[in-house]
């Protein structure tokens, strides 16, 4: 009798501890912390949307927008953690240090740091997409499609995710066009309609048919379809907003990502890791091309595609060399990631310096 | 680089583009001043009218309703301003920046769905003749009626100010509230006038950047111009037409320091973006260093509340 009660206290012990632990395990909640505004529609834009992908596979989530990269981050994951997070992703360059700051606090909570290098605790990992691999595609259409060899580039700030991309940008362009020149315009913003059309102005008036951006809003290629020059949509397809000027757009595609890493919370999978995906894994996603695109550029494009998402084809192949003519990557060779995380300096052929 | 003289002629349209949402919300703001309320909302009231603008436009598909319920918009977030500052008697800063935050939350919170949608085509006048005059032809001509309508606000403004008797009821007002209110002139009722002005030509301006300038709805779309607005009001000595100088060099020199960095001029990058702010202050300075006229010009109640009793 005696031992019946103790075995049948035990096992409903039990019963009750796995009931608890699946009920945990279907109601994991992810968190994710914004820089800007979800209503940016381009880098906070598209985080939103692979947060709502998360939702949409059956997840509780909740987001914090326009944090700034201060103390003030450190609060808010403070208290996201403290609040029954069990995920928490920070979607921002400027959180590194907050992120690994208070992760060391809630070693249970799982951090997940975007575009970031450090993982000093073994519940952070960081993410990345390798947009430069988009950027040789659109460096291709638009060595292809310019009839004055003058390109123009609305830029944000000089970091190396910037100039990694306009390095790719050219390096592509100029394969298929050694002719052309690559105008860099700095915006100083990564959002500011107004500025952002003014500079994209000032590269057509100077005779740039083809116009690439690395900032945020949709006001450049709103700015090219008016003016009948050429442009790339950034962020998300920005097609219906210059549906002539607009060739093919980058798309940053976070959702499948953050669905596997808060499945993984789910399962109890999840492990530190750092991801840095590109055409390969989905994660930068070409939009459908232009009609107005040749069909044989067309062809081409698709292939280099195909071979940038397999790895035959690198972005950065050798030789390349920077302005001054020294050699940056020998022949046959590929630039490693600590190169690409780092670059600081342009390749042969833009124009201009790099602001410092 | 290709520089004829249609080269120049374009760059200076662009300018003159990039300073209408300025002038419009400036001479607004002027008018304001000038009855002695200030009014540091103009960066909330212009957003305001940025997403009305915006919003109308998508629902009902007109462009006219779209302008004016803009401006509608404007007077409507401003008469919160106005009731709070004129007949709850606040402070007009706190009140002012309270209504730059609330503008800026509420315009985000009703853009949400607004998000992604491109604008509609704007109709611009006299297209056919940019290419009739060399130079004149890209300046004069193919602008939206709004633009046509900023570049003739400092000059009505100036007109109304000086020569109609409401003009002067209303610097009378700004100057001396009791001496105006002891000739029967009704203060509250002047200003409260006055503040609606400001925010329908706040609205106005918001409406210009999201339906013309960049056709699109964005939060934070405005970028701060609402505050250089305000900068240009005090720094132009609540002069409109310097008003106009003042916002064409700050447009002008946000304009040519891209062309300077697209053509390659060896000048840092960041000292180019900080032209703008600092050859417009010195400007504006030096055009209005005359300490007499300043006193003449600078509405002395300006943002000192007016009780009727005192």
């Amino acid at each position: 009798m005696h031992k019946f009660l103790i075995r049948s206290f035990v096992s409903s012990l039990v019963l009750l501890f796995t009931l608890t632990v699946a009920a945990i395990a279907k109601d994991v909640k992810a968190a994710f912390v914004y820089i800007g505004p979800t209503g940016d529609h381009g880098w906070t834009y598209q985080h939103d949307v692979g947060r709502k992908a998360v939702e949409a596979a059956g997840f509780k989530t909740t987001y914090v927008e326009g944090v700034p990269e201060s103390a003030d981050a450190e609060r808010v994951l403070r208290q996201l953690a403290n609040s029954g997070h069990d995920i928490i992703f920070t979607t921002s360059f400027g959180y590194m240090n907050p992120t690994n700051k208070v992760a060391k606090e809630f070693p249970n909570v799982k951090f997940e740091h975007a575009t970031g290098y450090k993982r000093e605790h073994p519940n952070v990992s960081t993410y990345a997409a390798r947009f430069y691999e988009g950027r040789t595609i659109l460096g291709t259409i638009a060595g292809t499609m310019t009839k004055s060899n003058v390109i123009g580039y609305v830029a944000s700030f000089p970091i190396p995710e910037v100039i990694r991309g306009i390095n790719s940008f050219t390096l592509a362009a100029q394969k298929v066009n050694p002719n052309i020149k690559t105008k860099i315009v700095w915006a100083f913003t990564w959002y500011d309609p107004g500025k952002e059309a003014e500079a994209a102005k000032a590269l057509i008036d100077q005779g740039a048919d083809v116009i690439a951006q690395h900032t945020d809003s949709t006001a450049i290629v709103q700015m090219a379809e008016k003016a009948g020059v050429y442009a790339f949509g950034q962020a998300s397809d920005m097609d219906k907003f210059a549906p002539k000027a607009v060739l093919t757009s980058v798309e940053n595609n976070w959702g499948p990502y953050y669905v596997d890493r808060v499945k993984a919370v789910a399962n109890g999978t999840w492990n530190q890791k750092d991801t840095w995906h590109g055409i390969g894994d989905g994660m930068v996603v070409i939009s459908g091309l232009d009609s107005q695109m040749p069909s044989d550029l067309q062809a081409k494009v698709k292939k280099l595609q195909a071979d940038l998402a397999s790895g035959k084809v690198h972005s950065f192949t050798g030789p390349i060399y920077d302005q001054k003519g020294n050699l940056m990557v020998a022949e046959g060779k590929t630039a490693d990631d600590g190169m690409l995380a780092g670059m600081m300096t342009y390749v042969k052929g833009v124009e201009g310096d790099i602001p410092k | 680089m290709i520089i004829d003289i249609n080269f120049i002629g374009l760059i200076i349209a662009s300018i003159m583009a990039s300073a209408v949402p300025l002038i419009l919300a400036s001479c607004g703001e002027l008018i304001t001043e000038r009855s002695g309320v200030l009014n540091l909302g103009v960066e909330g009231m212009m957003i305001i009218g940025a997403i009305s603008g915006f919003a109308l436009m998508t629902v009902t598909g007109s462009l006219i309703i779209a302008v004016f319920g803009a401006m509608l918009a404007g007077v409507l977030i401003s008469s919160i301003f106005a009731f709070l500052t004129q007949t709850l008697i606040t402070n007009h800063v706190a009140t002012g920046l309270a209504l730059t935050i609330f503008g800026i939350g509420i315009s985000a919170m009703i853009g949400k769905n607004f998000v992604g949608i491109p604008g509609k085509e704007f109709p611009v006048l006299f297209e056919g003749l940019k290419d009739t005059i060399p130079l004149l032809g890209p300046i004069l001509f193919g602008h939206s009626i709004v633009f046509y309508f900023a570049f003739a606000l400092p000059f009505i403004t100036s007109y109304f100010l000086k020569k109609t008797k409401i003009g002067l009821i209303v610097r009378a007002v700004g100057d001396s509230p009791e001496s105006a209110s002891n000739q029967g002139i009704n203060v509250k009722l002047v200003r409260y006038a006055c503040i609606l002005y400001g925010g329908a030509m706040s609205g106005l301006a918001g409406a210009y950047l999201s339906m013309i300038y960049t056709p699109q709805w964005i939060e934070n779309m405005t970028g701060g111009r609402g505050w250089i607005a305000l900068a240009l009001v005090v720094f132009s000595t609540w002069n409109p037409i310097k008003i106009l100088i003042g916002a064409m060099i700050f447009g002008g020199l946000t304009i040519i320091q891209f062309h300077m960095q697209a053509i390659g001029v060896r000048i840092p990058v960041q000292f180019l973006t900080a032209l703008p702010y600092i050859v417009t202050i010195i400007v504006l300075v030096v055009i209005s260093r005359d300490s007499r006229k300043i006193r003449l010009s600078t509405p002395s109640s300006l943002g000192k509340s007016f009780h009727k009793d005192n």
